[in-house]
């Protein structure tokens, strides 16, 4: 085994709340996490926010991941929050991605999503900013 | 580590977060789990530990959800170790077994966690053994083990599960593929999944047919054949009564002590890994390997000691 694979990777939920069915972004996101050393989890389609946090709090990952396309983010988004807050994971990155529009991400981020990643964006852009801002581990 | 027996007292009092940071730190090896093993290990309270293996596609991430079904309908805490390959190239990972399972998400007596291989072979990552103790630990019974899809010859599980149930599909081949060495030998049972496809029985049948008699220096109890429709449920009772059945079988002493002879050699192979790795001769070994001035095994020798 090498250096490089002992080190412990970080750890993303990717995850699609909400009843739209369009996954290949989310797909393409993982497949490209991967190759940038990430340990990614994919729970599928049609995720309650109580779903996601519970797999969040059993896979104890650093970053979670949603990709959301049918315009019901601001119930669903800020709920995961509130879900992941209220368990202690405290220092879980919260990050989402899809169609949402500009006027939105404030709001969104307001209320604890760290960062909204929109059409156009690079899984560099991505992986930098997860590398740059998911918790250390002892 | 105080934190790290804090994380203990949490996971033994039944807190899903303390377990699942706990099963981190034990996954990186985090300086410090040594020294808590001993008390982990103290609080074991003997659970079932069911292997599920098989080729990639074969259904096993859809089985383990429908086994769990069954196993909650019969009053059972269910914990699962669900493992995928990780990238020779990146160390990364995609782990897609959640996606069949997503039906317990909510249930509070159902643990599910994801473990990348992370470049161990066999089918298991290497804090698998530990994983299975603190899910034990933490009042799952039973706990699941479910492998990277398999092919031939990864038979690592069999060395770690006490019951070790091969997931195959209607179409595994022929009546050769079912006597070849292997996976299937180390299978306390066989399930082919996917029932409702054409030439299940028939599979069944196959398999039952040249397996069923067990001879030469073969002291094992020859494998139950079972057929599952994972999807809807058919045939996964009695799987799960199979499974329940077996467990008497394993606990003889010399099946435990023969599984744990197969860890013990596993441990202390992988031990010697490191040391090898970690040698400062070891680039040198690699390059005269390349060259063909030196073969592998005399290489080994000389970087373990055995050989000047």
């Amino acid at each position: 085994m090498t250096d490089d694979a002992r080190t412990s990777p970080i750890r993303v939920l990717i995850a699609k709340p909400g009843l739209d069915g369009h996954d290949r972004g989310a797909k393409v996101l993982a497949r490209g996490l991967r190759d940038e050393g990430f340990e990614v989890i994919y729970t599928g389609l049609r995720q309650s926010p109580e779903m996601i946090a519970d797999a969040a709090e059993q896979e104890d990952v650093d970053v979670i991941g949603m990709s959301i396309l049918s315009g019901a983010h601001m119930t669903l988004l800020p709920r995961v929050v509130e879900l992941c807050r209220g368990r202690g994971m405290d220092d879980v990155l919260i990050a989402a991605g899809g169609i949402i529009p500009d006027a939105d991400v404030a709001r969104l981020k307001a209320a604890g999503i760290a960062e909204v990643f929109g059409p156009g964006t690079s899984i560099g852009q991505i992986a930098g900013y997860f590398r740059e801002h998911a918790r250390r581990r002892a | 580590m105080a934190d790290l027996r804090e994380l203990l007292r949490g996971t033994l009092a039944g807190e899903r977060r303390a377990l699942a940071r706990l099963l981190t730190a034990i996954e990186n090896d985090a300086p410090g789990v040594r020294d808590i093993l001993p008390d982990l290990l103290a609080a074991g309270r003997g659970a079932h530990l069911v292997g599920i293996t098989g080729p990639p596609g074969s259904g096993k991430s859809t089985l383990v959800s429908a086994l769990t079904a069954e196993w909650r309908r019969r009053g059972r805490r269910v914990g699962v170790v669900a493992v995928d390959p990780s990238s020779p190239f990146t160390g990364g990972s995609i782990m897609g077994d959640r996606i069949r399972m997503m039906d317990h998400a909510a249930d509070p007596d159902v643990f599910v966690r994801s473990m990348a291989a992370r470049g161990e072979l066999g089918g298991l990552a290497g804090a698998t053994w530990l994983a299975a103790a603190a899910l034990d630990a933490a009042g799952y019974d039973p706990v699941v083990i479910e492998t990277v899809g398999a092919g031939q010859s990864e038979i690592e599980i069999a060395r770690l599960a006490e019951t070790t149930v091969v997931v195959e599909v209607p179409e595994m081949g022929d009546e050769v593929q079912a006597i070849k060495a292997g996976l299937l030998e180390v299978a306390d049972l066989i399930v082919v999944n996917k029932g409702d496809r054409p030439g299940a029985e028939l599979a069944a049948r196959q398999l039952r047919a040249m397996l069923s008699s067990a001879g030469g220096r073969i002291t094992r109890q020859p494998p139950s054949i079972l057929v599952t429709t994972a999807v809807s449920g058919e045939g996964v009772a009695a799987l799960a009564d199979a499974i329940d059945e077996h467990k008497v079988a394993a606990r003889s002493p010399e099946q435990a002590r023969q599984r744990a002879r197969n860890q013990l050699r596993r441990a202390v192979a992988e031990l010697g890994v490191r040391g090898a790795t970690d040698h400062p001769d070891w680039e040198a070994q690699v390059e005269a390997i390349a060259e063909r001035r030196l073969d592998p095994v005399t290489a080994a020798e000389r970087l373990l000691g055995h050989r000047s």
